[in-house]
């Protein structure tokens, strides 16, 4: 991350990486990237917006949660390791504790008429969303043919014929990449 | 016995960190896939709940492979389970974002990333397929799928909205 550095990089310390982190990641309901950006760009400054996107281009294209790879980047570029497990850890810290304590309490009424109920129809709508997020990531995707039938293989090998995602990715992506490598300008 | 599974959630996990591609939304089904059908953590009852509970409860929406290792294994399984998730493809991040700007303009770097956003949307869509027919088991579940989508795609508000809405039509039983 050297290229789009400002002439002045702002001090930031582990505690604030931490608390900064940690006030994202109990801030997020269903997806925590939006927080990440307001935080990271518009309240502390700490990145400009190129330098945001560029990170979070990054962190979507490699393995791994994305704003767990956020976090990394953006942590090693303060402080590399011990930032780097400041910002993840404040990230996960909470949201996990919390979770969890969801789980055992969430044990204990599910049996309720009206929990099963709500729960059910968050699922419901939960499954409409993920479909809604891959329609809307297929936005501005070239529509080359290739590119369309790698969407509807990905799709068919994965959703439909439920192969197993290792041997999928292992036949998908490379065929992909080659053929990305072959149509290159 | 409880080692056991404890090393399985590890492994499971720590194989699922660097198959992520695209993030945890894209590898919903094959975490389903894999502890549903091969391990028998949970049921596809258990699947859709735990499911529900990670998108009501504030956080990345990783965090549902913690309440997957909390079934299989207890407090440690989720613990085990989300450290697994996180750890190889952290490392992967951490060493890849130094090079990552140096080859900016690279070829192969143009080349992979038209490569990968198709399989990605393609990931995806198979997650949010493979989600609907494991939690809608009526007419009735389908339509609240099908709306949310429709106002998901069409309208601006908050997916909180969404949820929140589902959750007390489904509390009160009109669903």
């Amino acid at each position: 991350m050297t290229i789009t550095e400002p002439p002045t990089r702002p001090h930031v310390t582990r505690s604030e990486l931490f608390t900064a982190f940690m006030k994202v990641g109990i801030s997020g309901f269903g997806g925590v990237l939006p927080f990440a950006r307001r935080m990271l760009v518009d309240e502390r400054k700490w990145l400009t917006e190129l330098e945001f996107n560029e990170i979070l281009a990054l962190g979507q294209f490699l393995p791994g949660p994305n704003i767990v790879n956020v976090s990394i980047i953006v942590g090693r570029r303060f402080h590399g390791v011990s930032g780097s497990l400041s910002a993840t850890v404040g990230l996960m810290l909470l949201p996990l504790v919390i979770i969890l304590v969801l789980a055992a309490v969430y044990g204990h009424i599910a049996e309720i008429e009206a929990v099963r109920g709500a729960s059910n129809g968050v699922s419901a709508a939960a499954a409409g969303l993920m479909l809604a997020v891959g329609l809307k990531m297929a936005r501005p995707i070239q529509r080359t043919p290739w590119q369309v039938t790698t969407v509807v293989v990905a799709f068919i090998a994965i959703g439909v014929l439920r192969y197993p995602l290792l041997w999928a990715l292992g036949v998908i992506g490379p065929a992909a990449l080659a053929i990305a490598w072959w149509l290159r300008k | 016995m409880n080692g056991q599974v404890l090393l399985d959630v590890a492994r499971q996990f720590l194989e699922l960190s660097l198959l992520s591609i695209g993030g945890a939304n894209a590898i919903i089904s094959e975490i389903h896939l894999r502890s549903v059908e091969v391990e028998h953590w949970l049921t596809d009852a258990d699947f859709s709940q735990m499911f529900a509970l990670a998108q009501a409860a504030p956080g990345p929406n990783v965090l549902i492979v913690s309440l997957i290792g909390w079934k299989a294994a207890g407090v440690s399984g989720g613990i085990v389970a989300i450290a697994a998730m996180c750890a190889p493809s952290s490392l992967v991040a951490y060493c890849v974002a130094g090079a990552w700007e140096r080859f900016r303009n690279a070829p192969w770097r143009i080349a992979a990333q038209a490569a990968i956003a198709p399989v990605t949307v393609g990931l995806v869509l198979a997650s949010g397929y493979v989600l609907t027919r494991t939690v809608d088991h009526d007419w009735k579940a389908y339509v609240v799928t099908a709306t949310t989508l429709v106002l998901a795609m069409t309208t601006r508000f908050h997916p909180l909205w969404f949820l929140g809405a589902a959750a007390l039509l489904g509390a009160l039983h009109v669903i």
